[in-house]
């Protein structure tokens, strides 16, 4: 197994991880990572790192709302609404 | 390539992400929040500003590094939002149509990120090493299967990961934010960010593999003997 080999995988994994590649791609790596324990590492490290990103989801929250700016989003939604049932 | 092949592939691949129709269930809620708000359903209007209102300010926030412009930003997207809503004629396009509102109201304030400046990331420095003798079967990849797949994400996790994301120049960013963070499909974030596809791939490829470097040297810091 030569390294070009595993790098030529390395740069398709996001796609393999993604189901995004077409099944006969996606049978020669399956096929090369089953022989390849390096490959298997990095795969899953890859999977892992895409796996925290996706539970992670809230890294920030923003300061509660104030009154008067929900005041005005509140006014910008029932002008919105009432013009909406006006005009159905 | 039809849809049964595609969930066939799916059930077998052990290596490979959940089948992206979990994504789309989990993305369920965020479209009844948006049936209810154009319906006028009581408590319909605060849910939807809970939920937008935070996700637009992490997105601006982790794009331009300033708070006070990523409340503004979300104030300003949330208020077009409401303006415009009677244009929208497909609520499970909400999610979508309201990132690209940000995105703009973000763009529009042409502050520079105070993170990364924008550059391209090597796809060669973001790869294992070669082991000393050259010997490929030697790549030097940690060992993560000592990573339990539910960990806990903890303020420490939470930490790490966001600075990774802050370090990546700011056109990985955005396309791993809006992919791994919202989980918007390729075509999705493609149109949210007027890129091609194919470009949102090779970012968020590249995104990957960096946020993957700065979690390894953190993981190989945890684990190496003192």
């Amino acid at each position: 197994m030569k390294f070009s080999e595993c790098k030529e995988i390395f740069a398709l994994l996001s796609e393999y991880l993604d189901h995004d590649l077409p099944e006969e791609v996606c049978r020669d790596i399956d096929a090369h990572i089953a022989g390849c324990p390096p490959c298997v590492a990095f795969v899953e490290s890859l999977r892992k790192t895409v796996e925290l990103c996706r539970r992670a989801k809230a890294l920030a929250a923003p300061d509660p709302l104030p009154e008067p700016a929900r005041r005005e989003l509140l006014a910008a939604y029932e002008a919105m609404m009432a013009a909406r049932a006006k005009s159905s | 390539m039809g849809k049964d092949s595609i969930c066939a592939r799916r059930v077998t691949a052990a290596h490979r992400l959940p089948c992206y129709d979990r994504i789309v269930a989990a993305g369920a809620g965020e479209i009844a929040i948006a049936e209810d708000l154009l319906a006028g359903k009581p408590g319909a209007f605060d849910r939807f500003v809970e939920t937008y209102r935070q996700k637009i300010f992490q997105y601006t926030l982790l794009m331009c590094g300033q708070r006070e412009d990523a409340e503004e930003v979300a104030q300003e997207t949330l208020l077009k939002v409401f303006e415009k809503l009677g244009q929208l004629r497909q609520p499970e396009h909400m999610k979508a149509w309201v990132f690209r509102i940000a995105r703009n109201t973000c763009f529009m304030r042409r502050r520079k990120s105070v993170f990364a400046p924008v550059q391209e990331l090597s796809l060669d420095e973001l790869m294992p090493r070669l082991g000393e003798d050259g010997d490929a079967r030697r790549l030097e990849v940690a060992d993560w299967s000592a990573l339990p797949e539910e960990v806990a994400i903890n303020s420490q996790l939470g930490a790490l990961l966001r600075r990774a994301i802050e370090e990546l120049p700011e056109i990985y960013r955005a396309v791993i934010l809006l992919r791994d963070f919202e989980e918007f499909s390729t075509e999705e974030t493609a149109q949210i960010l007027d890129v091609t596809e194919e470009t949102v791939k090779t970012r968020l490829h590249r995104a990957r593999l960096a946020v993957r470097q700065s979690l390894e040297k953190h993981f190989r810091a945890e684990t190496r003997p003192s």
